[in-house]
């Protein structure tokens, strides 16, 4: 118990007197958040469609296409259009904080063992707490709404790409670093050169893992006022609607499978 | 010629306790000791060594024997704990991270045992990058590119992947992006060692072939006394981190320092190795044509129990053989000199002819092989017992036992 009341007072301290620097946080990803939703909802429907669509063709192959396909016009005709957009715009904005911050994160910790040594263990705390407490201090901090959703979304999601680009660029084989050292590279070519492209493959897998793990957390998310798909589950829990629970929640698993097939294949050659 | 690479009293050391381990290697304390009081491990200990320009030096010893981080403190990817090292007047031991950024992008190639390509690139922006790594455009680099890959063989392959290439054809591109920048010197780790034994003798004798217009100065490190012997012009063997000796491939196999160098030569075919010189009786008697007559030709013969002598001018010029029946029909003659008796037909080897070029020879005469020199100045003699001594390493009591059974059979 008394932890608890350290973390509340500590939450509280970082509330009172860092409201200014949460406000700038907000209005930023409140920004990316919305313009991201204003241009999914802006763009007619049957443009979204035919866009995933060829983006599946042209890096997964027609079997990826053909599912894309039907799954979004599902999505549309059951009604959900506009939340499964608001959800995409949301899972996007997270993902893409997260990417953007992770990466860089598991490069240094690939590359300094002190740096891996403290981060490893936040990573393990981040994605093993359960996710509806990072909800809590994202309501103190923000509000209700969106922006405490992708905050919480961030979290949540942001460990598989750190652990994976640090795993990515720590089995690029020794030989081959030692090589490129020997011919004089700087840490900077061996990095970019060497390093990163041979850790590609892992490091989009990461990526992938991120996108799959922001998808879910955005729809529990929905509890604190994150709009999207979320919204109607919950929706359908608290009102028992089972046949509009499981309309909703199928909405999500299509979307999930649509990003997990287009993310996939982006390390490999069409195939 | 001229010193290309110095080492000096080095040193490397791994583990924590350094100081200690330092002095305990001056004490003379012994590797094992070491690692038990301090564990620390001496990976080399006290090593001096030249290595002139344009040579190929080896660098011996089974694994562990620290002969790899030896290698790796001429170009630093390991620091000596204590010791210079030297290339030209440079010292590499006190470079800081630019200058040797630079020497290692100009004047020091490497080329690794498990080849270190990168294997998402292609064989031409492999063997480029070195001078990729300099800063050159990719046009320049290219032209340069090609050139080695065609002296390294591999013409029409610029644009495969390295992935999809056999291991002695990856080990080329290895060794082409070793020589695109031009180094003045090539550092080899096993390089030739994990292919298999057709294409390693091939690229041994391709890299020969190589040296002999290059003219680079080569540091090859390797486990296996065969190849350190076909590459190296000069080999230093290494045992427990402390170089045990240092010779050329013949002084080696002739003269090993001490057991340990030995246990390596007995499994060597010395036949490959040893030369005439190193088998030869050089003070033969002979038949001198101006001054011995018959007679004292044939005193000579039976108080040697010779029945043939190499003939030489007073100069020891080589004239042929003299053989004792000729010798007593002279004398039966009368005659007084030895002139009109002389086989010349014989044939003769140089001193540096290698025991497995002179065995056929034995075939064709059953007394001793002369060895002379350019002007045919007469060194010595092999007699066929010492021969087959050398080749099957039996001495020649042995030998004459057996000829001896053979005869009474």
């Amino acid at each position: 118990m008394i932890l608890g009341e350290y973390i509340e007072d500590g939450i509280n301290w970082l509330t009172k007197n860092f409201s200014g620097v949460f406000d700038g946080i907000s209005s930023v990803v409140g920004t990316l958040v919305s313009g991201i939703e204003a241009f999914w909802l802006w763009t007619p429907f049957y443009i979204v469609i035919a866009l995933f669509t060829a983006l599946a063709f042209w890096k997964a192959g027609k079997s990826t296409a053909l599912f894309t396909l039907l799954g979004l016009v599902y999505i549309y005709f059951a009604g959900f259009w506009d939340e499964t957009m608001q959800t995409l715009a949301l899972v996007l904005a997270s993902a893409i904080m997260a990417l953007a911050m992770g990466i860089p994160l598991g490069i240094w910790s690939a590359k300094n063992k002190t740096v891996h040594k403290i981060i490893r263990p936040i990573l393990d705390f981040m994605q093993t707490m359960p996710a509806f407490v990072y909800l809590i201090p994202a309501v103190l901090f923000f509000g209700l709404g969106t922006v405490p959703g992708a905050f919480a979304t961030i979290i949540f999601a942001m460990p598989p790409v750190v652990r994976l680009t640090t795993l990515g660029i720590l089995q690029v084989p020794e030989d081959i670093v030692e090589a490129t050292t020997a011919f004089g590279a700087t840490p900077k070519q061996l990095l970019f050169k060497v390093q990163i492209p041979l850790a590609m493959p892992t490091i989009l897998a990461g990526i992938n893992q991120t996108i799959m793990m922001a998808l879910s957390m955005v729809v529990i998310a929905s509890m604190i006022g994150a709009k999207g798909l979320g919204v109607i589950v919950l929706q359908g829990i608290s009102q028992l609607k089972i046949g509009l629970g499981f309309e909703s929640g199928l909405a999500v698993v299509l979307l999930a499978i649509i990003l997990d097939r287009i993310t996939q294949s982006l390390g490999k050659k069409k195939g | 010629m001229s010193n290309k690479i110095t080492i000096e009293n080095l040193s490397i050391i791994f583990g924590k306790n350094k100081s200690k381990a330092i002095k305990m290697i001056k004490d003379g304390i012994s590797k094992d000791e070491i690692l038990s009081k301090t564990e620390c491990n001496v990976a080399v200990r006290n090593v001096n060594l030249t290595i002139q320009q344009g040579e190929i030096y080896v660098v011996m010893g089974l694994s562990g024997s620290g002969k790899s981080t030896l290698l790796r403190s001429i170009n630093r990817l390991i620091d000596p704990t204590v010791g210079k090292v030297f290339v030209d007047d440079l010292e590499i031991t006190k470079m800081n991270d630019k200058e040797l950024l630079n020497i290692r992008r100009k004047e020091l190639s490497m080329v690794f045992q498990h080849f270190g390509l990168l294997p998402h690139r292609s064989v031409m922006s492999n063997v480029a990058f070195g001078l990729e790594l300099q800063g050159q455009g990719k046009v320049q680099r290219n032209k340069h590119a090609i050139e080695t890959i065609d002296m390294v063989g591999l013409k029409g392959y610029e644009d495969q992947k390295v992935g999809e290439l056999s291991g002695g054809m990856q080990q080329r591109v290895g060794l082409a992006r070793g020589l695109a920048n031009n180094p003045e010197v090539l550092l080899m780790d096993e390089a030739f060692s994990a292919l298999d034994p057709l294409i390693r003798a091939q690229m041994q004798d391709e890299l020969l072939l190589l040296q002999e217009k290059m003219k680079k100065t080569i540091v090859f490190i390797t486990h296996d006394l065969e190849e350190a012997i076909k590459l190296g012009d000069r080999i230093a063997i290494m045992k427990d981190g402390e170089v045990v000796q240092i010779g050329t491939p013949e002084e080696i196999v002739t003269n090993p320092a001490n057991d340990y160098v030995e246990s390596f030569v007995e499994k060597v075919d010395r036949s490959r190795i040893s030369t005439a010189s190193s088998i030869m009786f050089s003070k033969p008697k002979m038949a001198r044509l101006s001054k011995d007559g018959p007679s004292l030709v044939l005193k000579t013969m039976r108080e040697s129990g010779l029945k043939v002598l190499p003939v030489v001018r007073t100069n020891r010029t080589f004239l042929g053989f003299i053989h004792i029946e000729d010798v007593v029909k002279l004398k039966n003659e009368g005659l007084n000199t030895i002139e009109s008796a002389i086989k010349e037909s014989v044939m003769c080897v140089a001193p540096d002819t290698l025991i497995q070029d002179m065995l056929p020879l034995l075939s064709k005469t059953n007394h001793d092989i002369p060895v002379v020199d350019e002007s045919n100045f007469l060194l010595g003699v092999v007699s066929p017992t010492s021969l087959i001594a050398e080749t099957t390493g039996k001495n020649k009591v042995e030998i004459n036992s057996i000829i001896q059974k053979a005869i009474d059979l």
